[in-house]
């Protein structure tokens, strides 16, 4: 297993490598950054010493050193817009996307598995065909399109849950505003993380129950029967743990999908998050800080496939036979 | 012959279909004395897991069970409640299925099986669960039961896991064990361990067994008695070695005269023309007609009961003794 481990985090630092490039290329070949930070005015020998200070003349290849040796060290440079270090920026406004992101998928998981239990387990009953139809429509609709009609229907119109916003945050130490401390904050959250987890919920669902079908009809369930065990156990004790593997690899894929398709739930709540900061350095050309986003959501992704990789083997005893035999013999 | 352990009147077992009703088990009646070892044989699709699955009350649907009754301890249990029921199976009525491999929870370990199932039906608490298991570990023959315990299905070779298997069935002490093909998916090496294994159970535990199988080789190694079915009947029933010796069905002498003699020099190895027919298309009197080497004129007619042929029972018209 450690031989795993470590092929697999070589196989991570390989991934943050090629998403540097990628990051990387953009400070150069898009757009002229002196061109956004500076007025008018400003004269060409001006532009050339800025040029030349933000080093932005050497060579491709010490630019890219320097930018890896910087982006190590969490130092993206300082943003065209905000004049601030963008890692810094960033910081502040990471708390916010990451609750959210961890409301929607707790959210997703704590319904989206006892529907599929239930679906799966009551193919025929109405509920079962009412929830397939519903999750039919979280599936089909455009994340923005869902965000505005809870938007209209329970801010609006109900006046149950505010439209937009984070509510009141609490400072927790230096780094981290949280809004689970408040009633307001709470509120807040309602909204947009059903929004964020909806899709991933129908798909959760869809996946315990097709999951379900077919682990019922396998002999060990069978010979569970036929033994006399209880209901409960069959169903929650032997078949859902064999249909966790494929749901902890889909909701581990999941949730860098929900933290990057943030950026739209954010953008329709007015949520201070991540995302929003993203549309914004979109809009202004802020390279620092779309490429420190997109190597930060590029290491969330890597670490939870990582996590996940371990869950296999927490799961799944076949998979440590290996290295338990080589150790026992 | 003592009280019977198990009746079953006049069952017939039919699914819903696109085309109607089909009969899969058609009017069987039999008993089952304790601690008796009853062979089933009979070609694939001529109801014996059908039989055996509506015994433990785990008939799958669009399967269910038309008319007749089961009486187990001469108490009804064809129509009892799921709950009721779930009571009987493993406590009373134990199973094993024939695929050793797959009967098992991958995910679980061996222990974990056992105490899970000892608990559901004996009292006893977690501790004196485990002292149990292993001690049944050891009673079907697996070395080092207390490592044993500890290790996942996947550690276990397939005979170790119908060992494993045959001890989840008995860890109640059921009266019945209805033993599904247990010995197809294993080698003959090994199929000869768990066989002589079952009987050790079924003397020492008082459990009567009802083997279905589809070698006649299994049957006279083992049973008492053996049940032949053809197309959802009874054929022939009677004691292993009259019917093995005398078989009084057609059908059962033509099985008799298909097995091959080992150092029996022939052409072609003995066989019954024609295939076991379909459900939907079982021709009228006996079912056997079509095949039947002694057919006469009332088999197309009259559908035979079973009826006294010397040592056995056999629904056959050649033994109306009213001809």
């Amino acid at each position: 297993m450690f031989a795993f481990v470590l092929r697999r985090i070589g196989q991570s630092l390989f991934v943050m490598l090629v998403v540097a490039i990628i990051a990387f290329s953009m400070f150069r070949f898009v757009g002229d950054p002196v061109h956004n930070m500076v007025g008018q005015q400003t004269s060409m020998e001006d532009r050339e010493k800025l040029r030349e200070a933000l080093g932005l003349n050497d060579p491709f290849y010490v630019q890219f050193y320097k930018f890896i040796k910087n982006a190590v060290k969490g130092d993206f440079g300082v943003s065209y817009r905000h004049g601030r270090p963008a890692s810094e920026i960033i910081a502040e406004r990471l708390p916010a996307t990451l609750e959210l992101s961890l409301v929607a998928v707790l959210f997703a998981l704590c319904v989206g598995i006892p529907m599929g239990v239930y679906t799966g387990i009551k193919k025929d009953s109405i509920l079962s065909k009412f929830f397939l139809t519903t999750s039919l429509i979280g599936v089909s609709m455009p994340v923005f399109l869902i965000g505005i009609l809870m938007i209209w229907i329970f801010a609006v119109e109900l006046h149950w849950l505010p439209p937009f916003g984070r509510g009141d945050v609490v400072e927790l130490g230096k780094y981290w505003s949280t809004g689970f401390l408040t009633i307001s904050g709470l509120k807040a959250l309602i909204l947009p993380a059903i929004t964020l987890g909806l899709f991933q919920m129908t798909l959760i669902m869809r996946l315990v129950r097709s999951e379900m079908l077919e682990v019922l009809r396998t002999d060990y369930i069978k010979f569970a029967r036929a033994r006399g065990l209880k209901n409960s156990a069959i169903y929650f004790g032997h078949a859902l743990k064999n249909t966790l593997l494929p749901v902890i690899t889909i909701t581990g894929l999941q949730i860098g999908t929900i933290i990057a398709f943030a950026i739209i739930t954010e953008t329709v709540f007015n949520w201070p998050g991540m995302g929003q900061l993203f549309i914004q350095a979109i809009n202004n050309v802020d390279i620092p800080i779309m490429a420190a986003y997109l190597m930060l959501v590029s290491l969330i992704f890597v670490i939870i496939n990582l996590i996940v990789d371990a869950l296999y083997f927490w799961v799944d005893p076949r998979l440590k036979t290996g290295n338990v035999v080589a150790r026992s013999t | 012959m003592t009280e019977a352990l198990l009746k079953v009147e006049n069952l017939s077992i039919a699914f819903k279909s696109r085309h109607g009703e089909l009969t899969a088990v058609d009017n069987i009646s039999f008993e089952m004395a304790p601690g008796e070892i009853l062979g089933v044989v009979g070609e694939s699709g001529a109801g014996k897991s059908l039989t055996g699955s509506a015994l433990t009350g785990l008939l799958e649907k669009p399967g269910f069970i038309k008319s007749g009754q089961i009486l187990f301890e001469n108490r009804r249990i064809d129509n009892l409640p799921y709950e009721q029921m779930r009571r009987l199976r493993g406590l009373k009525i134990g199973a094993i299925f024939q695929d050793p491999l797959t009967s098992l929870n991958p995910l679980y370990t061996v222990g974990f099986h056992l105490v899970e199932t000892i608990m559901t039906h004996l009292p006893m608490n977690q501790a004196k669960a485990k002292d149990h298991a292993i001690r049944l570990l050891t009673e079907v023959g697996i070395p080092a039961p207390e490592k044993r315990f500890e290790q996942y299905p996947h550690q276990f070779s397939g005979g170790m896991r119908q060992r494993v298997v045959i001890a989840l069935a008995i860890c109640a002490n059921p009266k019945l064990i209805i033993a599904d093909e247990p010995t197809t998916a294993l080698d003959v090496s090994v199929q000869a361990q768990i066989l002589r294994l079952l009987k050790t159970m079924s003397k020492e535990h008082g459990a009567a067994i009802m083997l279905i199988t589809h070698d006649m080789g299994v049957i006279a190694e083992t049973a008492d008695r053996v049940s032949v079915m053809y197309a959802g009947r009874i054929a022939e029933i009677g004691p292993v070695a009259s019917v093995i010796k005398n078989p009084q069905h057609p059908y059962t002498q033509g099985l008799m005269a298909a097995i091959p003699i080992i150092g029996h020099q022939a052409e072609r190895l003995a066989q019954i023309d024609g295939a076991m027919p379909r459900l939907n298309a079982i021709p009228t009197g006996c079912s056997f007609n079509p095949r039947c080497p002694k057919v006469f004129e009332r088999c197309y007619h009259d559908r035979p009961d079973l009826m006294t042929a010397q040592d056995s029972l056999a629904a056959c018209w050649l033994h109306d003794k009213t001809r």
